[in-house]
């Protein structure tokens, strides 16, 4: 039985890896770092994982490690956050590509400059078209939880591909809150052993990763395209089955007292959770809002989230971006929120704000102000134009 | 819900206090968290930790600007940093001091406060030969509001410090016992 447990969330992260029984584990340990890939390494140095530990000079190479580990048939794990996710990038194209199931826990964390590693969303937005499957986790069970899915997601046979799974950094990383954490015996036929299609084999040597001249890499990208779209419904298999045997369920569009809401938030994230928290205070007030997490980033759940938004009571979605699009439509989130909208009929108005940058904590207040613009843009009819498309920050020093 | 504010020096141990506390409550089956200032911590530098206890689930995970409770675990923070700013009408406040809770209060200019106070460096000095005061400190707080046993506590505070468990509880102990709350 799970044991319910006060542990801190990067902590129980490292132990789901741990349960996944790594094979190896390939991370930069400073700066930005999370006790993750710290408690990993104490597991491996102990004898609690037998596991390569890889440690290197850079993310850069960490990545690089993680994908040819993965390549040679193992199960692998990483962990980063911010500028060192950002150092990836190169390598972290190169997982989905060449189909390597890497997982990745990732500490979402701001980019520098000014130099900030406290929380927003702009690191894993940077890597938003990567090819990586990508889940938000809102609190440390989830996080927990979700790391556990994302080996049997990813290490699919029909699916292949690396998975990230996102979690607020510091908010929740730091953080030490009540959790159940599974017995080893209890999640370990949940997550059986990796078969890898083809592996690197010098006995039996094929070649992954060549150049894909003009004439292939178009077809190539095709089916990079394909796997990541019907990886859908095996991350909708592993949820029901991990609710099936676990009873947590998970959603790729989760909502909160949306069901007669007229005006509700839409967030990625720990911040959903206290967005609820705001939800309840208005609706104490008489006012019909809720909260709409989009909790699947990719591949983006556009049936599930029309389901929610459109030809239901929403009238308003207020879209909240974790960081900027610089010179662009004010959050990524917004943009593919609004993009997936846009050829339905009857659909909600949609408007953004940005809030919670580097590390900027949001307060209860702050939230009822998300809904109130929501409210005014009801109100006045307008989710276009040169006004609201301007980039709205919530919390802002004037 | 309760929200405790731990005020004390880089190196001290306020992070570790915020932890024991939650840790209890949650084997409390409370709900509980404890989390840091996130900023850039310092040896000897002003910082802050916090926990929050509540019997149904904790969704805020915003920080804590009005606590009701505020503990501080060095004496010389009192005129170095607002220990009381954002305290909620009628909280608590413990520190560590030889005074007595009465001229606090005046001195803190908060009569509406509850305050609790203990000579937690000397009793730290006697009972771990170190001035570290972040279990002691525990040990006044829940003389003055009983957040959680002492027992469940205990067993987190042996758990923490294998090798000075019992120095660390008998020093837990005694603040619990001498703490002047008023």
């Amino acid at each position: 039985m799970a044991k319910r447990t006060g542990i801190e969330v990067s902590i129980a992260i490292a132990e789901a890896a741990r349960q996944a029984n790594v094979d190896v584990v390939s991370a930069y340990p400073i700066t930005p770092q999370t006790h993750i890939v710290e408690h990993l390494a104490q597991l491996v140095a102990d004898g609690d994982l037998d596991a390569e530990y890889i440690t290197v000079e850079s993310e850069h190479t960490a990545m690089s490690a993680c994908v040819g580990a993965s390549a040679a048939g193992a199960r692998v794990f990483t962990s980063t956050s911010s500028q060192g996710l950002a150092l990836m990038n190169e390598i972290v194209y190169l997982a989905s590509s060449l189909r390597t199931p890497v997982v990745m826990a990732l500490a979402n964390r701001s980019l520098s400059g000014p130099i900030s590693i406290w929380n927003d969303h702009s690191d894993v937005m940077n890597e938003r078209d990567t090819g990586w499957i990508s889940i938000f986790a809102n609190n440390g069970q989830e996080a927990y939880d979700l790391t556990l899915m994302a080996f049997r997601i990813g290490e699919d046979r029909r699916v292949m591909l690396p998975v990230m799974i996102n979690f607020d950094g510091f908010i929740l990383t730091h953080v030490i809150e009540p959790m159940y954490i599974f017995d080893d015996e209890e999640i370990a036929d949940f997550i059986p052993p990796y078969e890898p299609v083809c592996v690197l084999d010098t006995d039996n040597p094929i070649t992954m990763g060549p150049v894909g001249v003009p004439d292939v890499y178009t077809e190539a990208k095709k089916q990079q395209e394909i796997a990541i779209r019907e990886s859908r419904p095996i991350i909708e298999e592993v949820f029901e089955e991990f609710a099936q045997r676990y009873g947590r369920r998970y959603e790729p569009v989760e909502t909160y007292k949306a069901d007669d809401a007229e005006i509700v938030l839409l967030a990625q994230g720990s911040v959903i959770e206290a967005a609820e928290v705001a939800v309840d205070l208005l609706r104490e007030q008489g006012r019909k809002v809720g909260a709409v997490e989009l909790r699947l980033w990719r591949p983006f759940p556009f049936d599930a989230l029309r389901e929610v938004l459109c030809g239901t009571s929403i009238k308003q979605v207020v879209v909240l971006d974790r960081c900027i699009s610089f010179g662009g439509p004010i959050g990524p989130v917004l943009s593919e929120v609004r993009s997936a909208l846009y050829l339905e009929k009857d659909r909600p108005m949609v408007v953004g704000v940005v809030a919670g940058l580097g590390g900027r904590d949001i307060s209860l207040e702050e939230y009822v102000e998300m809904f109130d613009v929501g409210e005014e843009c009801l109100r006045t009819g307008k989710d276009s134009g040169e006004e609201t498309d301007l980039v709205r920050i919530v919390g802002l020093r004037e | 819900m309760v929200e405790i504010r731990f005020h004390g020096r880089g190196g001290q141990g306020a992070v570790t206090s915020a932890e024991l506390l939650a840790l209890a409550a949650i084997k409390e089956g409370k709900y509980a968290q404890a989390f840091p200032a996130f900023g850039a911590e310092r040896r000897g530098a002003p910082v802050l930790a916090f926990t929050r206890i509540s019997d149904e689930v904790i969704k805020l995970r915003t920080g804590i600007y009005h606590p009701d409770v505020v503990i501080v675990l060095d004496p010389s923070l009192v005129k170095a940093v607002p220990v009381v700013a954002g305290l909620k009408e009628g909280g608590l406040v413990v520190l560590n001091s030889k005074k007595g809770p009465g001229d606090w209060k005046k001195e803190l200019g908060r009569d509406d406060v509850q305050v609790a106070s203990v000579d937690a460096t000397s009793i730290a000095m006697e009972e771990l030969g170190v001035p570290i005061t972040n279990v002691v400190m525990l040990g006044a707080l829940l003389k003055a509001k009983p957040l959680v046993d002492l027992e469940p506590l205990e067993e987190f505070i042996a758990q923490r410090f294998p090798r000075i468990a019992e120095q660390e509880i008998k020093a837990f102990r005694r603040a619990y016992q001498e703490a002047r709350v008023e």
